[in-house]
C-alpha cells in the first residue's frame, strides 16, 4: 500500500472519501485532494492561487477533520474556486492550511457535483501498525 | 438483508423489536420486493433512531429507504418535547426542506412536441443549474435574512410570482419563527448568489407528461388529466441550509454529551427540543425551510418567464409543493390522545390526509399532494395522503425512487453521453452540465419507482393519483 494518496469508497446515497500519509497533516491535505476529486477531475485544477483555509482546533481528532473538509467546501463555494494542492499545519489551537486552486470555470473543469457537507458518518482519524495515518468519513452530494 | 431477522406484522408492515437500547419498534413499510433488497445498514439505522430519547411509537422507515448518515434516507421520527424528546440535525439532513414543486401549465402534449428542442434549450440556459452557475439575484446579508424570514412570501413580495401561489405552499410559502439571528454568516454568505438556483446531484428541473391517471376524482381536484404537461422542480436550500446543518452538528455532540444521551453515531447528533441548542436549530433550520420555499418560487417565476417566450399561451399555477427534509411541530393523535410532537421527516415526505386544517380548502377533500420525483428516465408519481397514513407513520410517506447504487458503482456501469443518447431514442431530452455528473444519476442507480409507490399505497400510507413521465429534464 502506498504511504501517501486518497481515494474514494462507495456509499450508497453519497460517497466515503479517504487519505493517507506519513502524518496526519499529510493524511488531512490527501483527504482534502479526494474531496475535491468528487467535484471534478484533478488535472483539470491549475494550482495558480493560493489561499489560506483555517479552522479551530477541537479536542477530538475525528471532529477536527471533518470541521476541515467543511472549511474547504466553504471556501470552494464562497470563492468559487476549485483546489488542487494543499498544505496542513495541525497546532493545539488551530488547524491551518495553504491551498492552491483556481477559480471554478465550467467549461474547463466540467464539474459533476457540488458537494454539500462532510458528515460524522463513518468519520475515522486513525493511525495503522506501521504509523501511517487514515482519515476518512462519508460527504454529502 | 436477513428478512428472518424482520416480524412481519401485515402484508405491508415489517417489525424490528425493541432490543438493547431501543424505546420504540423500528416499522418498515414495504413489501416482498423492496424488503429483500433492504440494506442491512437501515435496520441498523432505524435502530439507533428508535433508541433516541423521546421518541414516540415506531422509528418508521418508508418504502423508498436507503442508508443514510445517522437517520435512514426515508426515516420518519416524531418526538415529544414534554417527555425530553430530542432535535437531530441529522435528522433533518444537510438539504433542510429539499423539496418537490410540480406546476400545472395548461398545455397539452401535443402543444410542446413542436418546440421541444427550443423549451429545452431556453430551460437550459435560464435555469441556473449545476455546480458554477449563480443565480441572477445577489443579496447582502441583510436582504438575505429578508429571504429567511419571509420564505415563498418574500419572493412573492418582490415580483417574483403571485399571491395564489402561497396558497399551494405548505406553510403558505412562510414557516413562522424563523430566526435569522441563529443562522451563521458564513451560512449567509454561502447563499449570498444562491437564491433561484437548482444545485446539483440529484436536483432537476422536469417537463413531463401525465401518462395515467389512477384517480379521476382526486386528479380532478388537483386540475390534471392523461395528456397534459406538467413542470416539476426538485431542489432546496442550497448552500445555507447545508452551512445550518454543518454549524449545529458540532453543537448538538457536545450538547448530546452534557445532556447524557449516548449516541451510537455521532452522525445523529441531537439536543434536547428544550434546550438552547435545540431551540436555535428550529429556529435556523426554520430559516433553511424559507430559504428552500423561495428558491423554489423564484425557480417558478424563471420558467414562467422562459415559457412567456417560447409558449406564450401555457398558464403556469401551483399543483403544490411539498418538501422531504424538514422536523415540523405538529398535532398528531397517539393512543386517542392529542399531542403536540416534533417530526423528522429525512427524505419522507409529508402527506396529510383528507380534512386536514393545514390544507388549503380547494384541496381539503382530497387529502394533500405528495409529489414523488423519479429519476431522468422512469415516471414521477402524484400520490395523496390519507387517513390511514396520519396514524400509520404521522401522516409521511416516500419521497423518491431512493438510491439502490452508489454514485461510485453508476459512474464505472454507465457513460454519461451513451444515457443521454439511449433516453433521446425514448423521447427524453437530457440537458445537463456534466456527462459524469448524468451518469452518476442513471436511471438504473435507483430502485423502481413504481415499486416504491405500489408499496406505499398498499401500505396504506398514500393513494396513487397519476404516473407523469419525462420530456425535457434539466440536470442540476
Amino acid at each position: 500500500m502506498k504511504t501517501t494518496g486518497w481515494e474514494h469508497y462507495s456509499h450508497v446515497a453519497d460517497i466515503g472519501v479517504r487519505g493517507f500519509g506519513p502524518t496526519r497533516e499529510a493524511a488531512f491535505a490527501q483527504a482534502a485532494l479526494a474531496l475535491t476529486a468528487v467535484v471534478c477531475d484533478l488535472e483539470r485544477i491549475e494550482p495558480k492561487e493560493q489561499v489560506t483555509i483555517e479552522c479551530d482546533a477541537e479536542d477530538d481528532a475525528a471532529l477536527l477533520f471533518a470541521s476541515w473538509l467543511n472549511a474547504v467546501i466553504y471556501e470552494m463555494a464562497t470563492r468559487n474556486m476549485l483546489f488542487s494542492r494543499f498544505e496542513v499545519a495541525i497546532s493545539p489551537q488551530r488547524l491551518c492550511a495553504r491551498a492552491w486552486g483556481e477559480t471554478l470555470d465550467v467549461e474547463k473543469h466540467h464539474p459533476a457535483v457540488e458537494v454539500k457537507a462532510a458528515t460524522y458518518c463513518d468519520l475515522k482519524v486513525q493511525q495503522n501498525d506501521q504509523g501511517n495515518w487514515v482519515v476518512q468519513c462519508i460527504v454529502d452530494v | 438483508m436477513a428478512v428472518e431477522k424482520l416480524r412481519r406484522q401485515s402484508q405491508s408492515q415489517w417489525i424490528i423489536e425493541p432490543s438493547g437500547k431501543m424505546r420504540v419498534p423500528v416499522v418498515i413499510f414495504a413489501d416482498e420486493r423492496l424488503i429483500a433488497g433492504i440494506d442491512e445498514k437501515v435496520c441498523e439505522q432505524a435502530a439507533n433512531v428508535a433508541a433516541l430519547p423521546g421518541i414516540v411509537t415506531a422509528s418508521c422507515v418508508m418504502p423508498d429507504a436507503h442508508q443514510g448518515y445517522g437517520f435512514p434516507i426515508g426515516g420518519v421520527a416524531a418526538f415529544d418535547a414534554d417527555r425530553g424528546g430530542v432535535i437531530s440535525a441529522g435528522g433533518v439532513g444537510f438539504d433542510i426542506s429539499c423539496g418537490v414543486r410540480s406546476l400545472r401549465t395548461g398545455l397539452t402534449v401535443d402543444d410542446i412536441e413542436p418546440v421541444r428542442e427550443k423549451l429545452a434549450e431556453a430551460l437550459a440556459r435560464g435555469i441556473p443549474a449545476g455546480l458554477g452557475r449563480s443565480g441572477e439575484l445577489t443579496l447582502s446579508t441583510s436582504r438575505i435574512d429578508e429571504v429567511l424570514e419571509g420564505g415563498a412570501r418574500w419572493a412573492v413580495d418582490c415580483g417574483y410570482g403571485t399571491p395564489a401561489d402561497l396558497e399551494r405552499i405548505e406553510e403558505k410559502g412562510c414557516m413562522a419563527q424563523a430566526r435569522p439571528q441563529y443562522v451563521s454568516p458564513q451560512a449567509k454568505k454561502r447563499q449570498s448568489d444562491e437564491v433561484g438556483t437548482l444545485g446539483s446531484g440529484n436536483h432537476y428541473l422536469e417537463v413531463q407528461k401525465v401518462t395515467e391517471v389512477c384517480d379521476a376524482n382526486i386528479a380532478q381536484i388537483y386540475g390534471i388529466k392523461e395528456g397534459d404537461v406538467v413542470i416539476s422542480i426538485h431542489c432546496g436550500s442550497r448552500g445555507l441550509g447545508h452551512q445550518i446543518a454543518t454549524d449545529f452538528l458540532p453543537q448538538m455532540v457536545k450538547q448530546a454529551a452534557s445532556s447524557g444521551i449516548e449516541l451510537p453515531d455521532r452522525e445523529l447528533a441531537c439536543a434536547p427540543i428544550s434546550s438552547r441548542v435545540g431551540q436555535e436549530y428550529l429556529a435556523a433550520m426554520r430559516c433553511g425551510v424559507n430559504c428552500a420555499l423561495a428558491n423554489r418560487q423564484v425557480l417558478t417565476h424563471l420558467c414562467r418567464r422562459i415559457f412567456d417566450q417560447v409558449l406564450p399561451k401555457a398558464s403556469l399555477t401551483l399543483l403544490y409543493d411539498v418538501s422531504h427534509n424538514t422536523c415540523k411541530v405538529e398535532e398528531h393523535c397517539v393512543d386517542g390522545k392529542l399531542r403536540t410532537l416534533h417530526v423528522h421527516r429525512k427524505g419522507a415526505t409529508r402527506a396529510f390526509g383528507p380534512n386536514h386544517p393545514s390544507l388549503p380548502p380547494d384541496l381539503r377533500k382530497a387529502g394533500q399532494p405528495v409529489l414523488i420525483g423519479g429519476t431522468m428516465g422512469t415516471a414521477s408519481y402524484i400520490l395523496a395522503g390519507t387517513e390511514t397514513g396520519m396514524s400509520l407513520a404521522f401522516g409521511s410517506c416516500c419521497h423518491g425512487a431512493g438510491r439502490a447504487m452508489s454514485r461510485r458503482q453508476a459512474k464505472t456501469q454507465w457513460q454519461g453521453k451513451e444515457l443521454v443518447k439511449s433516453l433521446a431514442h425514448k423521447g427524453i431530452i437530457i440537458r445537463g452540465a456534466s456527462y459524469r455528473g448524468i451518469a452518476e444519476e442513471a436511471p438504473g442507480a435507483y430502485k423502481d419507482v413504481t415499486w416504491v409507490v405500489d408499496a406505499t399505497e398498499k401500505a396504506g400510507l398514500a393513494k396513487k393519483v397519476a404516473k407523469l413521465e419525462p420530456v425535457i429534464c434539466v440536470k442540476g
